[in-house]
Parts: C-alpha cells; structure tokens; sequence
C-alpha cells in the first residue's frame, strides 16, 4: 500500500502557506497537497478536492470543524475506508504528519489530532 | 421583522453567513431554505456541524419555507434565510414578502458568467433577479458586511 497522503482544504492561503511552511521546515515534498474553496460552490470545491485526493489513501486536513471545506471533505470520505477528515489543521500536526505516512488514514488521522493538539499551550512568559 | 438577511449563497451555511454575518448581526437563527438537504438527515447533520451552540438552524423545503416566512418574520430572535440559488428565493418571493435580497455567493457555472468577483449568473437568472427588483425587492450583492453592497444595476 502507497503511503498516505495529506490534503489541505482550506478558506483562501491557508493551505498552500502550509505546505510551503512543512517542506521549508522538514525538507519534505509532495506528501501534502493543497485545496482552496476560494472562488468555488460546493460542486466546485468537491472536483477540486477528489483531483488533489486521487485513488487515495489519504488524510483530509480541514481548517475550521464547519463550513464548505469540512462540508466537502466529509461528502468525500464518506463510505471511503481509505480516507480520513481532520478538522482544526495546524503546522504542529502536519510537521508530525509528514514522518508518519506509513499509517493508515485512520491511525495517522488520530496520531494528528494528538500531535495538533499537543501543540496549543499559553506558555508562560 | 425579524429576518434581518435574505441571502443567495451556493455555499449555504460556511464562514461568511455564521461569522463574517451571523456575529455582527447577533443573529439567533438560520433558515436553510433547500429541498435536497431538507429531504437529507446526514446533509442536515453536515451542516449543523458549521454552526456554534446558541445558534439555531432550521431546515426546511421551499414548500415549507413559503408557509413559514411569516412565523420567522415575526421571531422575537434574529434570523437569516439563506437559499443556494437565484431559483430558490424568487420562488419565496413569490410566496410570500420578502423586501431585499443578498447576494453573497454564486460561483461559476456552465452557462453563467461573471458579473462581480463572487457573482456569476446566467441570463435566466439576470432577468430573474431584474423582474425581481422591478417588483419592488431590493437586491445587493455583498459577500460580507464590510464591503459595499453593490446595488444590481451596477452589475446587471
């Protein structure tokens, strides 16, 4: 089985700025793609969202837990065992993410949220 | 009247209509005027998960939408009626009172073409909206309520 990939999808920038971050930091390419609603209906963001996935597997990153990103994430992965859908993608997930492909989507999915999550602290001054 | 924004957006419930509108016009509910995700638990569901807690959503037909306009109109609340498409809301309009109309969001398509950055229409739904708008409806686009809301004869 290929390694599992990870696909952006998110409001304007946001996706594309995190995958040049990920590769400027870890040297990494090609395991993230990004998607953009920008400039598209629902219809849209789907076509746009089942190119950049492909035949899978792969791991949809969303921005934000609602809204048309996660709305077409999750229409595609619906019934799809090779696909799993994030919500709340931050660079701390995908820097985890990156040296962990060789997990199915669904492992890799939760090993994200932990590593995402792990990464929002109020450090002390 | 407690409809505070009638507004076409092919993108239904996403940022722009619970943020960018929702916080600013304190808005207690959404009316998601739409057959298909009316007739769809799991869509329902999708959507509801856009949405924050204290903020309610409606889901309901255009069929039903017509018979409930008054009920949200008179909401002692804050509302937004949103529709996918030009179609949708002139159907309401028709059945019911409906004085202006945002057009927020219609993306491109076979068959329309770009009359605003995040507004494409096709000729059926120009003169729609015109007929509209000779009717008495005001009709605006304004994808969030910090741009301008530019009137439909600067567009159409």
């Amino acid at each position: 089985m290929s390694d599992t990939k990870g696909v952006i999808v998110s409001h304007a920038a946001v996706a594309d700025a995190l995958v040049l971050a990920v590769a400027a930091i870890t040297g990494v390419e090609g395991a993230l793609v990004a998607v953009s609603n920008d400039g598209c209906d629902n219809d849209a963001l789907t076509r746009r969202l089942t190119a950049a996935v492909g035949a899978g597997p792969a791991v949809l990153f969303v921005d934000l837990p609602g809204g048309s990103c996660l709305t077409a994430a999750v229409r595609h992965a619906r019934d799809r065992a090779d696909l799993a859908v994030v919500t709340g993608v931050n660079l701390a997930m995908l820097l985890d993410f990156v040296f962990h492909r060789e997990l199915p989507p669904a492992e890799a999915a939760q090993r994200a949220v932990q590593a995402g999550a792990r990464a929002i602290r109020t450090p002390a001054a | 009247m407690s409809i505070a924004l009638y507004r076409v957006d092919d993108r239904l419930i996403h940022g722009q209509v619970v943020v960018g509108w929702g916080k600013p016009l304190h808005a207690d509910f959404i009316v998601l005027v739409d057959d298909r995700v009316r007739a769809s638990p799991w869509e329902q569901e999708l959507y509801r998960m856009g949405v924050p807690p204290g903020l309610d959503v409606e889901f309901a037909s255009v069929a039903e939408a017509r018979q409930g306009l008054e009920r949200w109109e008179h909401d002692p609340r804050v509302g937004i009626l949103l529709t996918g498409d030009v179609a949708t809301i002139a159907a309401l309009v028709h059945g019911g009172h409906v004085p202006r109309i945002n057009l927020g969001g219609v993306h491109a398509r076979d068959g329309r073409r770009e009359r605003l950055r995040f507004i494409y229409l096709s000729d059926d739904e120009a003169e729609t909206l015109r007929r509209l708008a000779r009717s008495g409806v005001q009709v605006t686009a304004q994808d969030v309520p910090t741009a301008r809301a530019v009137p439909l004869e600067e567009f159409l």
